[in-house]
């Protein structure tokens, strides 16, 4: 893991990207994210810490994971388009990198249980996964909702000896696992490390979740270099639903202006439709979950409940980072609707023999939207594999 | 003088300070509701502001949240509804909400309609300290607004020292670790909590919350602190109520007795 000191993207000592991070959290969570915040680069930069950690990554999540050069979905483009296969990580999906990050340090600050909320279920899979690993008792809050259309790795969780825990408020989905997840952990501060899933909430979380994904870019710059010598692609692409997989694809491209940052949020219906999830065009500078950043919501400052086919993009925020980016023109935003981003996973699918996360798929219909040359260089965070989402496949097959 | 400081030097114990949602169970009930709770004897009130998503809070008060928005409850009709309060209602009043719907409505125009319709403080548990130091303060103390800060078992002697020192009005003791509702009661562990907390010989009175529900809870929790609050209990008493006044009262004169 490489420091962003200097750079214009760091976090600063207060938790701010620009205008947008902070720890606006009740005071019954403070002791734990202060804990948090004065412990958490001292440890992960420890030696023996770097050391475990790197070993996990490599022995146990199969990392570094191929970039892979797809071949017929470059022809298809008249470009150069390489995939960074996080699907290809242990439980399938990028998250555990952040999860095996977050367990150690958990460890080492004494805890003993772990709480995480989560959306598709990739984020509870990683978290129970590496909790089955270290021996530790583990609850994730999902949504109603999410249960029902993410059921397989529901299974995989309770197989994982993990606690599922319904929530039924609000939308149901991801917002109100999280506030479930946060109310736990304000009943539970003594034992209890809450995994955040996404570079959300309260600061360090947000830095500290990156930190961890960054591993995505720092191998990604190592293999662009070895297919076409140089390190720097054109483009890099991730779908943004918290921002995770995106922080971690483009931490060590934020200085490169030559290298353009995409994101791609949840259109939903579409942007002009009250079922969207795409942060960036409908929503305003406001607070959830610990942290100031963009947020759909009502002129009073009511969360307004977001819709996106893909439940890790169903959410009514982004971490403060991406707003950030967004508000600098660092990154440009698209948003990609629900029918755009399955027609792409199709796509994929029949192209390359490669069946997305409806999450990844958003990212790889932003293709659609770029105007690309034969000579360019393109780099996709294939965030996660789709197995979880087939029954939404089928529907539309 | 702000009421909360003149409440406090006229009654230094047994304070009673009643939680109730805004536009819940009807919208129109926030006034009377109010009514209610000074009628009673209580002696001060936190009306709460709605919101969608309201963490530090139980099963209760998120209902009564929940509710209050489908009523169609907001920050302005909130200001409209108290408008007059202060022809009828003499006790302090505290508003109560997640700091969203404050930075939506606007920090100085949200104190500036405070201080129109009588506000005496604000409880926004999610307004770190360092950012209302930063920004907020000066806006606060302009329209003669209280903040209240809270402290929970595991706050450390130390940022208690600083809370007091950036305090007026009262401290809020959240009672244990624990969202709002819990029914448990007062236990050994919170008893051994006020105390410590009793010996710290702050300069703020302190009022306990969270889990403080009847007339015994709240003898408890004003033998070690300057008094109480209660909140779900009395959100409990109201919510499925033909009469929430009536209602209202009858707990409340069984808490007071
Ligand atoms: C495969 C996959 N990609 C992306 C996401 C979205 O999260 P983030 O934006 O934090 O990467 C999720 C979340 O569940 C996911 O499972």
């Amino acid at each position: 893991m490489v420091n962003l000191e200097n750079s214009a993207f760091a976090v600063s000592e207060k938790g701010y990207y620009g205008n947008y991070g902070g720890a606006w959290i009740p005071e019954m969570l403070y002791p734990n994210v202060e804990e948090l915040r004065q412990n958490y680069l001292q440890i992960i930069y420890q030696a023996e810490f770097q050391e475990e950690f790197n070993l996990l990554l490599r022995d146990y999540v199969g990392r570094p994971t191929p970039l892979y050069f797809a071949n017929r979905l470059s022809e298809k483009y008249n470009t150069n388009i390489y995939l960074k296969r996080e699907d290809l990580c242990h439980t399938g999906a990028h998250k555990v990198n952040n999860t095996i990050g977050q367990i150690l340090l958990a460890k080492r600050l004494g805890k003993n249980k772990i709480v995480a909320e989560t959306g598709a279920g990739q984020h509870g899979v990683a978290t129970a996964t590496v909790c089955a690993l270290m021996g530790i008792e583990c609850i994730v809050y999902m949504g109603e909702v999410d249960i029902e259309r993410q059921a397989p790795n529901v299974a995989r969780m309770k197989m994982l000896g993990a606690e599922v825990r319904p929530a039924k408020s609000g939308s149901r989905t991801l917002k109100d696992a999280t506030n479930e997840a946060m109310r736990h952990w304000i009943n539970n501060p003594v034992d209890t490390h809450y995994i955040i899933g996404s570079v959300v909430g309260p600061h360090p979380y947000p830095d500290m979740v990156a930190r961890f994904q960054s591993v995505i870019s720092e191998e990604i710059r190592k293999q662009m270099f070895e297919h076409i010598g140089t390190e720097l692609p054109d483009y890099v692409i991730a779908c943004v639903g918290g921002g995770s997989n995106a922080a971690g694809t483009y931490f060590h491209y934020l200085d490169e202006p030559d290298v353009k940052i995409i994101a791609a949020e949840a259109a939903g219906h579409g942007v002009k439709t009250d079922k969207s999830a795409a942060t960036t065009f409908l929503g305003k500078p406001g607070v959830l979950h610990g942290s100031k950043s963009l947020l759909m919501q009502t002129y009073d400052g009511q969360v307004i409940e977001p819709h996106s086919i893909s439940a890790g993009l169903d959410y009514p925020g982004i971490g403060p980072l991406h707003a950030h980016l967004w508000e600098s023109g660092r990154a440009q935003f698209l948003a990609i609707t629900d029918d755009e981003a399955m027609q792409a996973g199709m796509n994929l699918a029949k192209l390359e023999g490669i069946i997305p996360a409806i999450e990844s798929s958003h990212a790889l219909a932003a293709l659609d939207y770029l105007d690309l040359r034969n000579n360019e260089t393109v780099v996709i965070s294939l965030s996660g594999r789709g197995d979880k989402d087939l029954s939404t496949y089928m529907k539309y097959l | 003088m702000n009421r909360l400081e003149q409440l406090f030097i006229a009654k230094p114990r047994e304070v009673l300070n009643i939680y109730y949602t805004a536009g819940f169970p009807k919208l129109e009930d926030t006034l009377p509701i109010l009514q209610v709770i000074q009628d009673s004897g209580a002696d001060l009130a936190e009306v709460g502001i709605p919101f969608s998503d309201p963490v530090v809070d139980g099963d209760t008060i998120q209902k009564a949240n929940h509710q209050a928005l489908l009523n169609g409850m907001n920050v302005g009709l909130l200001f409209d509804q108290l408008k007059n309060m202060r022809e009828t209602i003499n006790i302090p009043v505290i508003l109560m909400g997640d700091i969203n719907p404050v930075l939506q409505f606007g920090v100085e125009k949200f104190c500036e309609k405070c201080q129109q319709v009588g506000v005496d403080g604000l409880i926004l548990p999610n307004l770190p300290m360092d950012e209302y130091l930063q920004d907020f303060k000066s806006i606060f103390e302009k329209y003669g607004l209280f903040n209240i800060f809270l402290i929970t078992p595991q706050t450390s002697e130390e940022r208690i020292r600083k809370i007091d020192k950036n305090s007026n009005g009262f401290i809020y003791m959240v009672s244990s670790a624990s969202t709002t509702g819990s029914t448990q009661g007062v236990t050994k562990e919170m008893l051994d909590y006020f105390k410590r907390i009793n010996e710290l010989d702050l300069k703020n009175p302190r009022l306990i919350g969270f889990g403080i529900k009847d007339h015994e809870s709240f003898m408890q929790a004003s033998h070690y602190a300057n008094g109480a609050i209660i909140g779900s209990a009395f959100i409990r008493a109201i919510e499925d109520a033909d009469q929430p006044a009536a209602s209202g009262m009858k707990f409340l004169k069984e808490v007071i007795q």
